[in-house]
């Protein structure tokens, strides 16, 4: 009888996540149609043509498509390797410092930018990067001439990758730490008497003790392939760049509700989701194989 | 700690420190550097005489700010934005995650709902969809399309479920024996216990709130109705001259100048800056403990 009216409790609880989420996440999902139909916003969704597979046929004919395919796996291909690994060395090189408060000290600081928006961040990097900014007055100073940074489009990619990195290592170490803090320090008290030095005992207890966690965020991290980072490219790239910095994103942006190609853009769109699906769904599965991981 | 008194394992230390320090500026210097631009004059900072230090100190972008009708309707919305975003968020998902955090025995339903969950966490109809169920809902060019853009986020979710789920079962065994109800369960037990991953939790979304631009800029074709960011991002960071309206351009011309720009940057900042200590207490505990489960 009690867990009968627990039970309706339970699913009352329920209702505004899932009212939410069925009008905000599953309507929304049945526009992928508009991937099938030559859209016309006049006719809706259940007048407008039906063409098949003419968008995706049309898609795979623009130049514009394999190229922000390219620079979208390859900008985000980037990040998450980087993302893996600058944390990784990031926190291993924190766990050595022996003062507690510096440790916390450098911590805090240093996931600060993980809460600052691209927006301001963007703001702040065209400023330091910008033509008359400080990098460029250092760069004269030595005599070097001043470059536009953010109008290259040869290194582009890699003031994405890198200022994400920068944006996010103090952040990403955190799951690191946290591995570490679980390693027995009874390990490194045998280890010492022993007679290890602290790189064997790096490599001998540390690593192993948090191999997991690697393993974790590696296998999770595929699901992030095609993710190069909306908010950061849209604030940070103009014309000069789009040959290398424009991504899937922001070009179904630009096709669907700058240019009002919806079906074009939706038919991008969808491909990305599907792609996005199967990979995350891959490292998901990957993750519970290899590091017995579960989101739930 | 370990003690070590080879040089080799000193010089290390050294090195080691200088260079955590050195990332730890990297971090800082770039905020420093825009709050510097933005108490310069003018000439200085266009002569580029401004590094880490202001020069002839001013506070007139400021002032300038202040006056300015549009950024204070900006920075309104987003407040406003935030109260009522994190609001409904908090709700939405703290009553949620509670009966997830159950086990199916307890609650039958648990894992249809968490599939449907994830399946909506890992599968979008993508912008464009998006975009149209937004104009049929009618969320275009009212606070409301910026309130519920994020309400269910499953990352949240998930870290607040964990929470819920390592807590002792104890608890609840002995608030069934006196009597109490699911809710009360929820509501006088289980939530003051909870306070790290609450306080994690509200810290995300209303930082999420704050910094979100995207939705204000498709949502909305006023700029007045702009929120912080949007305003920041069309006026400051993204100066596309071609899709500019006359109206904007006008704007454009009459402040666009680095001083007042970094002035914006920094007051925009300024909130997340001021949350931040507040939340420091329980945001590594909340996070840690959420991501794992028992």
């Amino acid at each position: 009888m009690r867990n009968k009216s627990f039970i309706r409790t339970y699913s009352l609880m329920v209702i505004p996540g899932f009212v939410w989420l069925a009008l905000f996440s599953i309507v929304p999902m049945f526009g992928i149609v508009m991937a099938f139909q030559n859209y016309n916003p006049g006719l809706g969704f259940f007048r407008s043509p039906w063409v098949g597979l003419d968008n995706f046929r049309y898609m795979f004919s623009l130049s514009d498509s394999w190229s922000i395919m390219y620079n979208t796996v390859f900008i985000a291909t980037g990040k998450v390797i980087l993302n893996l690994v600058f944390p990784l060395i990031f926190a291993l090189l924190l766990n050595e410092l022996r003062s507690n408060r510096m440790k916390r000290t450098v911590q805090t600081v240093t996931y600060m930018p993980y809460f600052l928006s691209w927006v301001i961040l963007a703001g702040i990097l065209i400023d330091i990067l910008g033509y008359n900014g400080p990098i460029n007055m250092i760069r004269a100073s030595f005599g070097l001439p001043k470059t536009m940074i953010f109008g290259n489009a040869r290194t582009f990619p890699w003031l994405l990758i890198l200022s994400d990195v920068w944006k996010t290592f103090g952040f990403n170490a955190i799951i690191y730490l946290a591995a570490l803090t679980g390693i027995n320090p009874n390990l490194y008290e045998a280890a010492a008497i022993d007679g290890a030095g602290r790189w064997s005992r790096l490599l001998h207890i540390t690593l192993p003790g948090i191999m997991i966690t690697v393993m974790m965020l590696m296998t999770l991290g595929l699901g992030n392939v095609l993710n190069a980072g909306f908010d950061q490219v849209f604030n940070m790239y103009n014309k000069l760049v789009y040959s290398t910095g424009d991504i899937i994103d922001t070009w179904v942006y630009r096709t669907g509700l700058i240019s009002l190609k919806f079906s074009l853009a939706s038919t991008v769109g969808l491909l990305k989701s599907v792609v996005g699906f199967v990979l995350v769904a891959l490292g998901y599965t990957l993750a519970d194989r290899f590091a017995g991981y579960r989101i739930f | 700690m370990l003690k070590e008194r080879s040089i080799g394992s000193r010089i290390f230390d050294g090195a080691n420190i200088t260079f955590l320090l050195l990332l730890t500026f990297t971090c800082v210097l770039p905020i420093w550097y825009t709050l510097c631009v933005s108490l310069s004059a003018k000439s200085a900072v266009a002569a580029g005489r401004v590094s880490l230090w202001p020069v002839e100190f001013t506070i007139v972008s400021y002032q300038q700010i202040l006056g300015d009708r549009h950024f204070g309707n900006a920075f309104l919305t987003s407040v406003q934005r935030v109260l009522l975003g994190t609001a409904v968020s908090m709700v939405c998902i703290a009553l949620c995650a509670y009966p997830l955090s159950k086990s199916r025995k307890e609650f039958p339903a648990r894992n249809v709902l968490m599939w449907i969950l994830i399946f909506c966490m890992l599968f979008n109809g993508g912008l464009i969809p998006w975009f149209m169920t937004m104009r049929n809902l009618r969320m275009m060019n009212n606070i409301w399309g910026l309130v519920l853009s994020n309400s269910l986020p499953m990352f949240n979710v998930i870290l607040m479920m964990n929470f819920f789920r390592n807590l002792p079962k104890e608890m609840e065994e002995a608030a069934i024996v006196d009597g109490a109800g699911a809710f009360y369960i929820f509501w006088r037990i289980w939530l003051p216990v909870s306070i790290p991953v609450l306080a994690t939790v509200t810290l995300f979304m209303a930082v999420y709130h704050w910094n979100e631009f995207f939705n204000g800029l498709v949502l909305t074709s006023k700029t007045e109705n702009y929120p912080l960011q949007t305003y920041i991002q069309q006026l400051v960071v993204n100066i596309d001259t071609t899709t500019m309206t006359e109206d904007q351009f006008r704007r454009l011309s009459l402040m666009s100048n680095q001083t007042l720009n970094a002035a914006k940057l920094f007051v925009a900042m300024v909130p997340v800056l001021l949350l931040y200590p507040f939340l420091q207490k329980y945001f590594i505990h909340g996070i840690t403990i959420g991501s794992v489960k028992e």
